[in-house]
């Protein structure tokens, strides 16, 4: 089997702060990481490989650093790294970066499965997983919980739903976006830390994939930031002091008339 | 302070510092109170392979000896006890000691043994274990009564070893038994006996002050029939194995002892700089200070001699048993002392078991028990300095 | 170069720095300088500047060309489950209503299953004017395929100025694929849509970083202009039965029913606790609460409240409930009346997940917890007497 993973580097959000005073973000030595639901992704594509023999690729569109993001991946067990990276991919929003992967994809060319996370957490659009299967035309099944079996060029999944979940089979290559129920990641090994310091991430330009400039960066992008504010703060709440006893006397009474 | 670490090293230590912040720290106050053996996390372990430190690569393993050299990755083994330590002694234990029954095929066992065990045991898949402790025989290794009749291709073994690490868990058993007793200590040999085997069986499960994670069983032979192939090196040299393994494996508990301390360490640190009293945080005064700088320069030091003794045998020195008993001595000496002043930074919540520092505690002690009491310790190098004296 | 400073107006004072989200600004001799190695041309500095000294351009060479006047209308796709009609599309209904009102246009709903005739009209009597049927046998259960393919269709054919769809799981699937099948912009989670009358843009808000910024975001060339909102974000109309409105009967052409995915089981999982998307209450407890044994006390408050149980990531992970039970940045969010945060610290991944709450009561330990800057009330103290002791008080009061 050929599996694919995207994946994204993000900066992890449990660093991210707001200067109290000017109430903006605080990114100074903020770490990268690997997009918390990638790592789903990435674990599943290990996963299956060791079920079904095959290779498995990591591919990740970003600036130059992100290629810590691919050597990760690697060291948990992805045989090889793509990183796609150009100055002309600034200010892509999901429409373009959707067609960069899946451009990116077509040059790799053999794939069965590809696997996304469900949702990056700086974006949270969960829209560029779709957007590739839409861009290659292959189907798509969402929130996958599981996977079954592949087997015959069909894999049988199952999809998260708010209810419950849904049975799926659906014909290769097809795209998956998984939620975090699907596995539990595991941590690097020591023969992967060293494979993926010593391994040659292949690199790819806007030029190498042969893409349509109209199409990438801010200026393929139809959607458009025109504003960016920090939210109104919610109001400075009301601390009770006092013995237990008191404390709830005076928090019931507050919510009484929220609560009969 | 920089040790001038290898990249691999480097990398270990971080890996192994992750897994313990991720993965063991969390669940190390489940652990201490469950007494369970920590499956899961030696899972963890096995995969990222940590097992696979000190077995060559031809046998499984990730470790690359040169030709002259017999035994390596000890201060790579130490690395990664220190780190396990840090979050949890008990679960660091049940690592090194999978170490230390492993160690025996390594320098003793012949191609076919180190081909057949070595493999699962780099891997993971199985967990070793050491057994020489009796009722009769702690320090007095001499004593043991267990014996190991040869009949044709078989060694029939009988006897009971007790406060085994691991007993119950690994499949993989070296145990030293007599063979003849009329030779004193040149009568015992060393086997490997699998988990089992007829007339394998284990007895009660320890329930034990610390290292609670750590399982200690007793082993019990009722004419447990042992394959002759599965005699380490020759008849005679059970005592021999057992101090060759030990010389290696000090330096593991040493670091086991480390980590604890450290961890120790960290904890107090953190504690004496929220803790307020008298208008300001306890770390303001300097006779808290004091103990903090004390507790920190003895635990450096342990480290330099730990780490400089892992580095004598994996450089292919194969006299170490006064310094790796030195490094041992030292080190869990350190953090019996340096997890009680912890608890005494801590004050009267250092005494209760909602927090996480009277562990440590109870987790040192045992360090400068098992592995050969603290005072077999002073032995071994007393005697050695008296021989080089004598030369 | 799409981003420069204008270094004449430039002044040195860093504003813009402080509002880059990643951190790709310095001031160097007194002016601003911006590595476009990291910057991802957000525009967040370009807000930032009083002086107007940062200039963010876009080419107008687009991909495609399209004439924005023949786009008119308001869509909203009317998702349904087992034939029932999402909640959300009452609210978006009721959205598209006040926006068609500023638009001078129309509202249309898009329904798309098996006979579902019926809920057409009752499209009508939460806001639409107009419904556009689909129905056929194998549109009972989305499909990816097949629902994109009608919809890309009809789009096309009717060519609505905005389309408005639930984000829910099905809803996020299917309008990124149809947004790029359409070559078009689709803005997700949108917290706050309005219109620039002027320019006749959809303005789109939504937050970005975990909700420590917000961002608004425009299509300006591409239609429809497509947005995704969660379920109560915004409020429904009273249905009035009296609203009279249109129905128009769409086939499905043949190669749009093949489905290259098949739908083999559909699997309830009813939990038996309320449902915390729904839920008005919810009591959540996090790693304070120390064991899952002690989880008891939470669900004691829930029970008397008929709350929901939730839970932060911290105990979710420990093992001590279910993630459907989990309420965060990987869980789920939700917007209750009140929201009871117990021996949760605040961390902002959690925060992300509930702060939109009207009313947040927090209870923890320790005075410097971070939860305590967004509660609405706070109580300092050891959950394990306070929590049994506000459970006895409501039981009283609601005589429960």
């Amino acid at each position: 089997m050929n599996i694919i993973v995207c994946i994204k580097q993000v900066p992890e959000t449990t660093e991210v702060k707001i200067n109290p005073q000017t109430n903006t973000l605080i990114r100074e030595g903020v770490k990268s990481i690997i997009n918390p639901f990638d790592m789903y992704a990435i674990e599943e594509a290990i996963r299956l490989k060791e079920k079904y023999t095959g290779k498995t690729t990591v591919i990740t569109m970003g600036p130059p650093q992100a290629e810590e993001a691919i050597r990760e991946a690697l060291a948990m067990g992805i045989d090889e790294g793509i990183l796609v990276t150009d100055r002309s991919f600034a200010g892509s929003d999901t429409w373009a970066t959707s067609y960069t992967l899946s451009q990116a994809i077509l040059k790799i060319s053999v794939f069965d499965l590809i696997i996304c996370g469900k949702q990056a957490s700086d974006g949270d659009t969960a829209q560029v997983g779709p957007g590739i299967s839409a861009h290659l035309d292959i189907p798509q099944v969402t929130y996958v919980k599981r996977i079954r079996e592949v087997n015959q060029g069909f894999a049988s999944v199952e999809r998260m739903t708010e209810e419950g979940y849904e049975v799926i089979s659906v014909s290769l290559p097809c795209l998956f976006t998984v939620v975090k129920e699907i596995n539990e990641p595991r941590l690097p090994s020591l023969r992967g830390l060293l494979r993926a310091k010593q391994a040659k991430i292949l690199k790819w330009s806007a030029k190498d994939l042969g893409l349509d400039e109209k199409k990438i960066g801010l200026n393929g992008s139809p959607t458009q930031v025109v504003k960016i504010f920090t939210p109104a703060a919610r109001p400075q709440g009301m601390i009770f002091h006092g013995e237990t006893a008191e404390v709830v006397e005076k928090l019931a009474e507050a919510l009484k008339k929220e609560i009969v | 302070m920089d040790y001038l670490l290898t990249e691999q090293q480097k990398l270990l230590q971080q890996l192994c510092r992750q897994i313990a912040e991720e993965k063991i720290a969390k669940a190390a106050k489940d652990f201490d109170a469950k007494e369970e053996f920590p499956w899961d996390i030696i899972k963890i372990l096995a995969q990222s392979d940590l097992f696979a430190i000190y077995i060559p690569q031809e046998y499984g393993g990730v470790l690359a000896l040169d030709e002259n050299k017999n035994v390596g990755g000890v201060l790579d083994l130490c690395v990664v006890t220190e780190e396990l330590s840090r979050a949890c002694g008990g679960v660091a234990v049940c690592y090194a000691a999978s170490a230390l029954g492993t160690f025996p095929i390594i320098l003793y066992g012949n191609e076919e043994q180190k081909k057949k065990y070595l493999p699962d045991l780099a891997s993971g898949k199985k967990l070793a274990a050491f057994a020489l402790t009796e009722p009769e025989a702690g320090s007095d290794a001499s004593a043991i009564k267990t014996t190991a009749t040869k009949e044709k291709d078989y060694y029939a073994l009988n006897g009971i070893k007790h406060f085994i690490t691991n007993g119950g868990e690994a499949q993989v058993y070296v145990v030293v038994a007599m063979t003849d007793k009329t030779k004193g200590p040149r009568g015992a040999s060393a086997f490997i006996v699998e988990k089992g085997t007829p007339g394998f069986s284990f007895g009660k499960k320890e329930d034990k002050l610390g290292i609670r994670a750590s399982v200690t069983r007793e082993l019990i032979f009722d004419n447990c029939k042992v394959p002759a192939t599965n005699l380490l090196g020759k008849e005679g040299l059970g005592f021999i194995v057992t101090m060759k393994t030990f010389d290696i494996s000090r330096p593991g508990v040493a670091a086991q002892a480390l980590g604890i301390a450290q961890g120790a360490l960290d904890l107090a640190l953190k504690y004496t700089k929220q803790r307020e009293q008298f208008g300001k945080t306890i770390s303001s005064f300097q006779g808290i200070q004091w103990m903090l700088a004390d507790m920190a320069t003895q635990i450096e030091a342990a480290r330099a001699l730990i780490y400089s003794v892992a580095r004598m045998i994996d450089s292919g020195n194969t006299s170490v048993s006064k310094e790796s008993a030195m490094a041992k001595l030292f080190a869990s000496d350190v953090a019996m002392k340096v997890t009680t002043d912890a608890v005494q930074l801590f004050g009267g919540y250092g005494y209760m078991r909602d927090y996480p520092i009277e562990k440590y505690m109870r987790d040192a002690k045992i360090t400068q028990i098992y592995e050969g009491t603290n005072q077999i310790q002073r032995n071994i190098i007393a005697l050695q300095l008296i021989k080089e004296m004598a030369k | 170069m799409p981003i420069k400073i204008i270094l004449e107006k430039c002044s040195g004072c860093s504003l813009c720095v402080k509002a880059c989200p990643f951190n790709a600004i310095r001031i160097l001799d007194k002016k601003a300088v911006i590595d476009l190695n990291k910057c991802n041309l957000c525009g967040a500095c370009v807000s930032a500047c009083k002086f107007k000294a940062i200039l963010l351009e876009k080419t107008t060479t687009l991909a495609s060309t399209i004439n924005l006047d023949e786009y008119q209308g308001i869509w909203v796709f009317a998702e349904q489950k087992n034939s029932i009609i999402q909640p959300v599309v009452w609210e978006l209904l009721a959205k598209a209503r006040e926006l068609s009102q500023k638009l001078k246009t129309q509202v249309s709903a898009v329904l798309i299953g098996n006979r579902v005739k019926e809920k057409a009209k009752e499209l009508i009597h939460y806001g639409a004017d107009k419904v556009y049927l689909v129905e056929n046998e194998k549109l009972t259960n989305f499909l990816d395929e097949p629902y994109t393919e009608i919809l890309v269709r009809l789009i096309r054919k009717y060519k609505p100025e905005i389309f408005l769809c639930g984000a829910t799981s099905i809803g996020r699937a299917l309008v990124s694929r149809i947004a790029v099948k359409l070559y078009t912009g689709l803005t997700a989670d949108c917290t706050g849509l309005d219109i620039d009358l002027e320019k006749r843009l959809l303005l789109q808000t939504r937050p970005a970083f975990g909700g420590n910024i917000m961002a608004t975001i425009i299509t300006p060339s591409y239609r429809p202009q497509m947005a995704t909102v969660r379920h109560k974000v915004f409020s429904a109309l009273p249905k009035d039965i009296n609203r009279q409105g249109q129905i128009i009967e769409e086939n499905p052409l043949e190669k749009e029913l093949k489905s290259r995915s098949q739908i083999l089981e559909i699997v309830e999982e009813v939990s038996a606790t309320v449902n915390l998307a729904e839920a008005d209450i919810i009591v959540s407890g996090g790693r304070g609460l120390c064991s899952k044994e002690n989880f008891a006390v939470i669900e004691d408050l829930a029970k008397v409240l008929n709350a929901a149980v939730g839970a932060s990531r911290a105990a979710v992970d420990s093992g001590w409930m279910p993630y459907s039970h989990q309420v965060g940045q990987t869980g789920k969010t939700v917007a209750p009346k009140i929201y009871f945060a117990c021996g949760i610290s605040g961390q902002i991944q959690h925060l992300v997940g509930m702060q939109s709450s009207k009313i947040i009561v927090a209870i923890n330990k320790d005075p410097e917890a971070p939860i305590f800057k967004v509660a609405t009330y706070g109580i300092v103290g050891d959950l394990f007497a306070v929590i049994p002791a506000l459970t006895k008080k409501f039981k009283e009061i609601l005589k429960r």
